[in-house]
């Protein structure tokens, strides 16, 4: 069946299939039960699953994250909502120094079946302190996986998978994708969580982006081929581990590499794909890769600014197009 | 069965116990005390916290445990690890870092690990035992399984955000876990006056309406009896419990800390009238200098031949428990000094105990 569902829906459903199947799955965080979800994401779970699967938290970030950490040691599969992505800087301790790490120091004892859902990004003039993208703290931590789902299907497949790893794994989620719509067809085979997609074929050049920033690349590679330029994009729907494998082989078709990302540039996840791909490729690039990154500012509440901060369809295709320059 | 013979019954476990503790309390003094050496002759590095002085809370608490019951500890636990039953081979592997440790040479002194005896590790970010005990306490409470999860923590923890968050989610679910605060009245090197505004620790549980009590912390009787009432409370379903033992440390903070802070003469009043070692001996071995003040000397012969009736051991008894652990402390140095160390690969195997076999990129 191929119906079209909002992301926020595929979620949901993920949720609902797994935790059907299994009694250990429970869900924590605020608001996730009697409301809902502050982005539906849990809606109708609570009345159907009770308050012990799925728990509505005092706000305390950092030790309802950590609760999820022992309930996963002593067999429980804990779905950690946080709210927005910029509350859990409160939680960093659990994530890092307890999640990552624990499995690693027991001397592999306890497996950590625990999955932190995080919307992020920047959405609508939500301000500095709403509008993060923590992806680079969160990559450079030994022990994480992070799931960077742009579509329904996807969100409904990795959070599936997230749910069955025994690996800590976090689902950086886009707060303007939960009402975008996308086909969902739970019967089909899953790629592997970290397996990146071609989402366009192309010769010309390669993008590479993830999670919102998919839309805009799509977008600007139409205009593209409307100037005469083939970009193939692909979206990597996992941070950590990167599939350098599907980068290279559309590397070695198309010679030349622009990523893009909503993030900061400084440092951030671009970075590493960046010198990942030039360890890998540099010597079949015909240009020194490019990317494409949100400005090196906290976001402004201010409608225009908060614009200007992060890519654009049209820097895509002017920074595509200087890339392509003979 | 009679009266007189179920006290007798109930006479003789009491006295093993008190035995079983008192060797758990020598073993204590005996394994840290060589552990001591150990990191003076560099087979032990990194930070190194021991626990000469805290024995009476690790023995009396775990004595009164369940061997199903969770435990949760600091960075400050290898006799927690000990008495909780983690061979001592293993724990001294450990802190070699070897591969024969309880956690594979991947923890070390902080991060002892052990599944099969529910020990649910060490942690050296202070606080941290909070949200992972309330969290294994969740699992335990959704089951309905009639366990506990003990939690251990310091004077110093009870500042941190983690232990308000975690008591109040802890009380309002109901949650089965013990909270153990070892107040050994220093935060490192800060002295509790300066560094809390309520420096009676076990006052700042009642805000969450957890109940609560102080014991005296180095008398081990007195810590296994608080947590016995505590756990049964708890095991009926009534939430967590909260007790607050006072202590002391005889040593530094760390093997990094020569603890000039501590005015000298505080110290040596604490090693000279209260050594929980020695507490815990003059409790179980007759006849007492109270008995013999109580009877007089000319009665000492009757009150030695009732003692010994009732069960109680004379002082050569605790010579050979101490000659006991010694041996069993001396094996455990051998078995981690000829043990392997850790590959590569045992560290790769140790983070991909996750894996389900699964190959990445």
């Amino acid at each position: 069946m191929n119906d079209k569902v909002y992301y926020w829906q595929a979620l949901n459903r993920s949720l609902d299939v797994e935790m059907a199947a299994d009694e250990s799955i429970i869900v924590l965080g605020e608001d996730v039960g009697l409301y809902g979800g502050s982005y539906r994401v849990t809606e109708g779970l609570y009345a159907k699953y009770g308050e012990w699967r799925l728990r509505d938290t005092p706000i305390s970030e950092g030790s309802f994250t950590g609760l999820g950490v022992g309930a996963a040691m002593v067999g429980l599969r804990p779905v950690v909502e946080i709210m927005t992505i910029n509350f859990a800087l409160l939680a960093l301790d659990a994530i890092i120094n307890m999640a990552a790490k624990i499995p690693f120091m027991s001397g592999g004892q306890f497996p950590m079946p625990l999955v932190v859902r995080m919307p992020g990004g920047v959405a609508k003039q939500l301000a500095a302190q709403h509008s993060q993208r923590l992806e680079q703290t969160l990559m450079n931590v030994p022990g994480l996986r992070i799931a960077v789902p742009a579509t329904p299907q996807d969100a409904y497949w990795q959070l599936c998978q997230a749910i069955n790893s025994n690996e800590p794994v976090v689902l950086l989620e886009h707060e303007l994708l939960y009402f975008s719509k996308g086909e969902l067809d739970e019967s089909r085979q899953a790629p592997p969580m970290h397996r990146a997609r071609v989402c366009r074929q192309g010769s010309d050049l390669t993008i590479v982006t993830y999670s919102r920033m998919r839309d805009l690349a799509l977008q600007a590679a139409m205009q593209l081929a409307d100037t005469g330029i083939e970009a193939e994009v692909i979206d990597l729907r996992s941070l950590r581990p990167i599939d350098w494998d599907s980068c290279i082989a559309s590397l070695e078709k198309t010679h030349r590499l622009l990523i893009v990302e909503e993030d900061s540039g400084f440092a951030g996840a671009g970075a590493e794909i960046t010198a990942g791909l030039t360890e890998r490729c540099f010597l079949i690039m015909d240009a020194p890769p490019q990317r494409v990154a949100g400005k090196e500012l906290p976001i402004a509440y201010n409608a225009a600014l908060e614009a200007a901060s992060i890519p654009r369809v049209a820097d895509i295709v002017s920074a595509a197009q200087q890339l392509c320059r003979p | 069965m009679s009266f007189v013979q179920a006290d007798r019954e109930e006479l003789a476990m009491e006295l093993d116990l008190q035995r079983k503790m008192l060797r758990d309390m020598l073993l204590a003094r005996a394994f840290e005390e060589r552990v001591a050496q150990e990191y003076a002759q560099g087979n032990i590095a990194g930070f190194l916290h021991l626990y000469p002085g805290e024995e009476a809370v690790g023995v009396g608490v775990l004595h009164a445990a369940e061997p199903a019951d969770y435990v949760v500890s600091t960075y400050r636990e290898h006799v927690h690890a000990l008495v909780r039953g983690v061979p001592a081979n293993n724990v001294m592997a450990e802190l070699f870092g070897r591969k024969t440790g309880c956690s594979g040479g991947m923890g070390g002194s902080m991060h002892l690990f052990n599944r099969e005896r529910r020990f649910m590790g060490g942690y050296a970010i202070v606080g941290e035992t909070f949200p992972i005990a309330t969290g294994i306490g969740y699992a335990i409470a959704m089951r309905e399984l009639p366990e506990v999860v003990i939690c251990f923590f310091g004077d110093g923890a009870v500042n941190q955000g983690a232990f308000h968050e975690s008591l109040n989610m802890a009380a309002l679910w109901k949650l089965p876990v013990l909270f153990v605060c070892e107040n050994n009245h220093y935060q490192i090197g800060t002295e509790i006056h300066r560094h809390s505004a309520v420096a009676e620790v076990y006052k700042r549980a009642c805000s969450y309406r957890i109940p609560a009590r102080r014991v005296n912390g180095m008398d081990v009787l007195a810590v296994h009896q608080a947590t016995e009432e505590a756990l049964a409370q708890i095991r009926v379903g009534n939430g967590p419990q909260f007790i607050e033992c006072e202590t002391y440390r005889f040593r530094g903070h760390s093997m990094a800390d020569p603890g000039s802070y501590r005015p000298k003469v505080e110290l040596q009043a604490f090693e000279k009238n209260e050594d929980p070692v020695k507490i815990a001996i003059a409790e179980v071995v007759y006849p007492s200098a109270e008995q013999i003040t109580a009877v007089g000397r000319d009665n000492i012969a009757n009150l030695t031949e009732s003692l010994r009736s009732g069960g109680h051991f004379p002082a050569e008894h605790v010579d050979v428990m101490q000659a006991d652990v010694a041996a069993e402390v001396e094996e455990a140095v051998r078995f981690a000094s000829e043990s392997p160390e850790p590959t590569l690969d045992d560290a790769r195997a140790a983070l991909d105990c996750n894996r389900q076999g699964e190959v990445l990129v």
